[in-house]
């Protein structure tokens, strides 16, 4: 039995993660103490950072170095790391930021939140980029996600990040490593800074002040975001084929959801399916389209005020009617509450 | 830029060949040029061309890598020594440095640079001290002197509105893990090579793993002091050094390397 937060860490671990620097803050902090514990006895280096801004310039500096590493943290402390992460998107460095979601806006709490689903999918930095990013819904996705994460990091040479919440980060559950095995030969990193000795040197760049060369580069990055979009969309459909009614949800509310959708209330008019993206950034907007095709309406079920449900509405395009569960500030939608609701608008 | 002597043919002066061949971007009369020469000596000297690793600021010298020809990443305005904790804790064989303004070192970067020495960090701290923000055009800077003009002190600097001039390597200084600080300047020809001594030491001391060291050159910006470079030095050596003096601050290295020497 392990928290979300551990096995996010030992994921990591296995994934070949070999620095980890971090900042305090619940509700992450079981996954700092493990890395704290484990990372320095099995090759790798822990540093507690002053704060969250060193806690990710250290990663990039462990990233420019080619060496796979990884911060996490909570809300507040991701907000903080958005300088960071804008400056290793521009710099095309590959990482892995943790996000262990609580209540906001501003010191908000510490109960599980959706909050931070524009910040994760829009960017959340300054300038115009993208972090692919995974939501796991349980301790073992939290493991799974995070050694994935560092492929596709190292993939398409951007960070990644786990948007996980208070409550996937805290709950103990079982969980299996055995599936996932240490790499024996990590992919091979010829831009990495390692002293310029016997090749061009190489440079670690976002700035580019020549007229026309930042728009360029610009356009590149769009394609990487371009061909990532196609390559790297992720989502779990239940009981999509034949539904009549659909529930969109991710992480935490997903895995509520899917009880609603093994359990169907009986005074609701319909097979009820749930589509649950995993991938937030690349958002499967072509299988929630496909899959809303004959549906009644959509039901989408977040914690947050109506972001998840923004992404609904671009993906079918006001082809069907959008419906919204919202809960906030710690506030968790109960499989009953998700029932009425179905109930209240297809009953 | 090969100048020899004329009996025995010798080269007297040439660039360094980690030095780029390339006009830079800096004013005339700006200190940059000057050290970022010193640097690429430095690297060339002590042989670690193939090993060095340079972390760019924000500010004036952004673009260093456009002119000292090793492996650099920039990093966010105020973060090197994060950066620079990162790639040296993962690449420890290596020489990393950061080059930074005080703007990047003593103002926005000041908890970096605070925790990376009290952690020891085995780099090499460049920190170009012009006490002013010459990149956006003149601001105040934590190390602009009282009374000094800039545009965010248009009546000078007061330390009821503004505090005092904030000296780096005394509030460094008590820190256990700093090895090495010095002060330096580069108005005139002894000062330039006692500014190298000093840098070359404090790579010295990173090769040998004896920890943290920090250089400040008192640095001459022309443009936002609005002098000529000649002012410049006048005013650094009869007014800058008063607030800012020079010589070496801490120096726990020499015992370090004598002990190591001698099997302690």
């Amino acid at each position: 039995m392990l928290s979300g937060n551990e096995a996010a860490a030992e994921g990591a671990i296995r994934a070949g993660c070999r620095f980890y620097a971090g900042y305090p803050i619940t509700p992450q902090n079981e996954l700092i103490a493990y890395m704290a514990d484990q990372l320095p006895l099995r090759g790798g280096v822990f540093v507690q950072a002053e704060s969250e801004l060193a806690a990710i310039s250290m990663i990039h500096g462990a990233s420019a170095a080619g060496v796979r590493c990884m911060t996490s943290s909570g809300s507040p402390g991701i907000s903080l790391k958005q300088e960071g992460i804008s400056y290793l998107a521009g710099s095309e460095l590959p990482a892995v930021i943790v996000n262990v979601a609580r209540g906001g806006p501003g010191l908000g709490n510490i109960e599980a939140s959706q909050g931070d689903y524009f910040q994760t999918t829009r960017g959340g930095g300054h300038g115009d980029y993208r972090c692919l990013s995974l939501a796991p819904s349980s301790a073992q996705e939290m493991a799974d996600f995070t050694y994935l994460a560092f492929d596709l990091a190292d993939k398409y040479r951007n960070p990644v990040v786990i948007l996980g919440d208070a409550l996937v980060g805290q709950m103990m559950e079982p969980v299996s490593f055995d599936h996932l095995v240490t790499p024996h030969q990590l992919p091979e990193k010829p831009w990495a800074l390692t002293g310029a000795g016997g090749r061009e040197r190489n440079i670690i760049r976002s700035l580019y002040l020549a007229k026309g060369r930042l728009e360029e580069h610009n356009v590149k990055l769009q394609q990487k975001y371009a061909g990532l979009a196609r390559a790297e969309v992720r989502c779990e459909q239940v009981g999509c084929e034949d539904a009549d009614i659909l529930l969109v949800a991710y992480g935490t509310c997903a895995r509520i959801a899917s009880e609603v959708v093994a359990r169907p209330p009986d005074n609701v008019g319909g097979r009820i399916g749930l589509l649950r993206p995993i991938t937030l950034w690349p958002f499967p907007y072509a299988e929630l389209r496909a899959a809303a095709e004959n549906v009644r309406g959509i039901l989408t079920v977040e914690m947050s005020a109506g972001q998840l449900v923004e992404d609904v509405r671009l993906a079918v395009e006001g082809r069907r009617p959008v419906h919204l569960l919202s809960r906030m500030g710690g506030g968790i939608p109960s499989a009953g509450e998700i029932a009425g609701k179905l109930a209240s608008i297809f009953g | 830029m090969e100048e020899t002597d004329v009996q025995t043919g010798k080269a007297l002066y040439s660039r360094p060949k980690c030095l780029l061949d390339v006009p830079t971007h800096y004013c005339a009369g700006c200190g940059h040029g000057t050290v970022h020469r010193l640097i690429a000596e430095i690297i060339d000297e002590l042989g670690i061309r193939d090993q060095t690793i340079g972390v760019a600021p924000v500010g004036c010298a952004v673009v260093a890598y456009d002119y000292i020809d090793i492996d650099w990443t920039e990093a966010a305005h105020g973060r090197p020594p994060a950066v620079a904790t990162g790639l040296k804790r993962v690449r420890p064989d290596r020489i990393v440095f950061t080059y930074q303004g005080d703007g990047d070192l003593a103002s926005i970067g000041m908890a970096e640079t605070i925790h990376a020495a009290n952690r020891g960090e085995n780099i090499t701290v460049v920190f170009i001290n012009n006490a002013v923000y010459g990149m956006t055009q003149g601001q105040m800077a934590p190390t602009t002197l009282i009374g000094q003009i800039t545009s965010t002190t248009p009546r000078g600097r007061s330390p009821e509105n503004d505090g005092n001039p904030i000296k780096v390597c005394e509030l460094l200084s008590p820190l256990e893990r700093v090895r090495l600080l010095a002060r330096v300047t580069l108005t005139s020809p002894s000062r330039v090579r006692e500014a190298k001594r000093m840098l070359k030491k404090a790579f010295t001391y990173q090769i040998e793993g004896i920890g943290f060291s920090l250089v400040e050159v008192l640095s001459p910006c022309p443009t936002y002091w609005r002098m000529k470079p000649v002012e410049c030095a006048a005013f650094i050596e009869e007014t800058m050094v008063k607030t800012f003096p020079l010589g070496v601050i801490k120096d726990a290295g020499a015992e370090l390397s004598a002990g190591r020497e001698a099997g302690e």
